[in-house]
């Protein structure tokens, strides 16, 4: 059994908050979100693309990057929105959503581009 | 014309069995799997069960002239073989509707798992299934708000939540408890649960319990920037209490309490969950006792039907088994539960016990909650299993971390959304559960040590219910 180890987190270190599923992952690099995108298109579900600084990211409500992106099912197309919204916000959190109209929720969320700890 | 009267003990069959019985649209129908006593044919043991679960008593009485007994009757309008048992078979009986008063499984119940159970004329009786009609279903209050709107109110998407029951599950002060709470949300999980045996007892009582849970709740909220909740059980003695307990938990902001139905009471149960859905709290349903009625092939309530009874009376969450761990569950007789608690329409499928459709319209689903003797190893297979729209519960899984709490908690965390990023790239995460794992583990300490401590630990005996198509 190796050395106990101390668990690192605090309200003072802001690298301790989270940001729901994946957030316990290493961020995610291009390949892995490319895999995201083909797993919210394969289910038939709509692309969406949000952001929030990450001081206000418990909020329910984030920024919609312009509307989701109804019916889209070029992976290229939704990827480059998320560049594009992570470009005009590069220190806030970008995530992506997969809205299930038919369970009326999102079946898939998460933060693909980490903004700045504060 | 009128009939007469004529007094004395008639055969059941001559009235109650019926085999060109085609069953209405707003029928309940019911499915017993009946041992009869010996020399009882089977058409007077079905037909026995159907009188004595609706409109018979042993012997004709006078006072049954003065109503139309052919239609408040209850009719066995079929029998089947049971694979692999030559001394049971399958009794179908149709009930009319009006028997049963609206929004009430306590009537219902008390119909068809009432006096019948002790009829001398059968060996052992089991109710395997009941079909609600649509016209039933929609007289009662459901679960209180469903899986969506528990989505929407935890923020919790894309993925099964994560839960852990407190332990020691008796005898720590309210200030340690929360202590042991804190420390699990902090490291990741979503939940927390106070063990079903935990009320207001003199070592804890509820309302000191309820303040220091609340504290942990709100610190670890601040310190993780996730939604965090923890089962409060409002179980009590009587429903007043319940309620009073109900009431403190909203006060103070608590998201979720929690009830065991079964030895809390269909009433108590049903009461709650609608005060739930008025008052804006989720709810957790455990279901003490339900082993005593279900485990047993030939005599008790499946759990299929107990499922059937709380998605009624109402619940957001349901303890289904996990198939993997330490308590009994037979994959597919877990699957076909699973469906009848989540999902709106049900065909029949005999491969998984389901006897027969069952529509529940826009009655919400309920979560579905794994729980007991599982940990990291198991969660491949519990993700593929139970999918999304489930709460996996590790108690020993994230308190018996060598290094505490909140290190389980992450470690179960890191586990969890390795094998659903895995998933949805389309690997097969059952078979390659190891390599996910071993994988994430290089980036969380946590994880690597969780794996080292529970290693090779699996719990394989077989089940004692199995279901019938697989005994021969």
């Amino acid at each position: 059994m190796s050395t106990m180890q101390d668990y690192q987190s605090s309200l003072d270190d802001p690298n301790s908050r989270k940001f729901e599923t994946f957030s316990y992952l290493p961020e995610m690099d291009q390949a892995r979100i490319r895999k995201q995108v083909e797993y919210i298109v394969a289910k038939g579900w709509n692309p969406a693309i949000e952001h929030s600084e990450p001081e206000n990211a418990f909020d329910h409500y984030w920024y919609m990057w312009k509307l989701p992106l109804f019916g889209e099912t070029n992976v290229d197309t939704i990827l480059a929105e998320a560049e594009a919204c992570h470009k005009a916000h590069p220190d806030n959190h970008v995530r992506l959503v997969g809205y299930d109209n038919y369970a009326q929720s999102k079946g898939a969320e998460m933060v693909v581009f980490r903004g700045k700890s504060v | 014309m009128a009939k007469t009267y004529s007094a004395g003990v008639k055969e059941y069959r001559e009235t109650y069995w019926m085999p060109d019985y085609t069953p209405s649209e707003t029928d309940l129908l019911a499915c017993f799997k009946i041992t009869p006593q010996a020399g009882v044919p089977r058409e007077e043991a079905a037909a026995a069960v159907a009188a004595e679960s609706s409109t018979g008593t042993w012997t004709t009485v006078w006072t049954d002239l003065l109503t139309d007994m052919d239609h408040y009757k209850g009719r066995a309008y079929a029998i089947e073989d049971v694979p692999g048992n030559d001394d049971a078979f399958y009794a179908f009986i149709a009930y009319p509707i009006d028997l049963f008063e609206e929004g009430s499984v306590v009537n219902v119940f008390t119909s068809l798992v009432g006096n019948v159970f002790g009829f001398k004329a059968v060996r052992a009786l089991r109710l395997e299934d009941v079909r609600f009609p649509i016209a039933y279903v929609m007289t009662c209050n459901g679960p209180p708000h469903g899986i969506q709107v528990e989505r929407d109110i935890m923020n919790k998407y894309g993925r099964p939540m994560l839960g852990c029951t407190i332990k020691p599950k008796l005898g720590l002060s309210a200030k340690n408890y929360g202590r042991a709470v804190y420390e699990c949300l902090r490291g990741g999980l979503d939940f927390t649960k106070d063990d079903e045996n935990v009320n207001s007892q003199p070592f804890m009582r509820w309302r000191q319990r309820f303040d220091f849970v609340m504290d942990a709740i709100d610190k670890s909220e601040r310190e993780t920037g996730e939604r965090k909740g923890h089962y409060l059980n409002v179980t009590a003695p009587t429903p007043d209490e319940m309620f009073k307990r109900a009431e403190y938990a909203k006060e103070i902001g608590a998201p979720i309490i929690m009830h065991d139905y079964i030895t809390g009471g269909f009433c108590a149960n049903t009461g709650l969950a609608q005060w739930c859905r008025d008052n804006g709290v989720l709810l957790h349903i455990h279901r003490a006792m339900h082993a005593v009625l279900d485990r047993n092939p030939n005599h008790g309530i499946h759990f299929r039907v107990l499922t059937k009874i709380l998605r009624l009376s109402g619940g957001d969450h349901l303890h289904t088994g996990t198939v993997v761990g330490k308590l009994e569950g037979d994959r597919e007789s877990t699957l076909g539960w699973i469906d009848l608690l989540r999902e709106s329409y049900i065909k029949e499928d005999r491969s998984r016990g389901i006897f027969f459709d069952q529509d529940w319209g826009a009655m919400p689903g309920a979560f579905a909650v794994a729980s007991g003797g599982i940990h990291i190893w198991h969660m491949p297979a519990l993700v593929n299993i139970f999918g999304d729209d489930a709460v996996l519960q590790f108690g020993g899984g994230t308190l018996g971390h060598p290094w505490g709490n909140a290190a389980g908690a992450a470690a179960n965390r890191v586990a969890l959304e390795a094998c659903v990023e895995a998933r949805n790239q389309g690997v097969q995460i059952e078979k390659e559960g190891k390599e996910i794992l071993t994988n994430a583990a290089k980036h969380s300490p946590e994880l690597k040590i969780a794996m080292e401590t529970w290693k090779e630990i699996k719990f394989e005996f077989d089940t004692v219910d199995k279901l019938d198509v697989s005994h021969k």
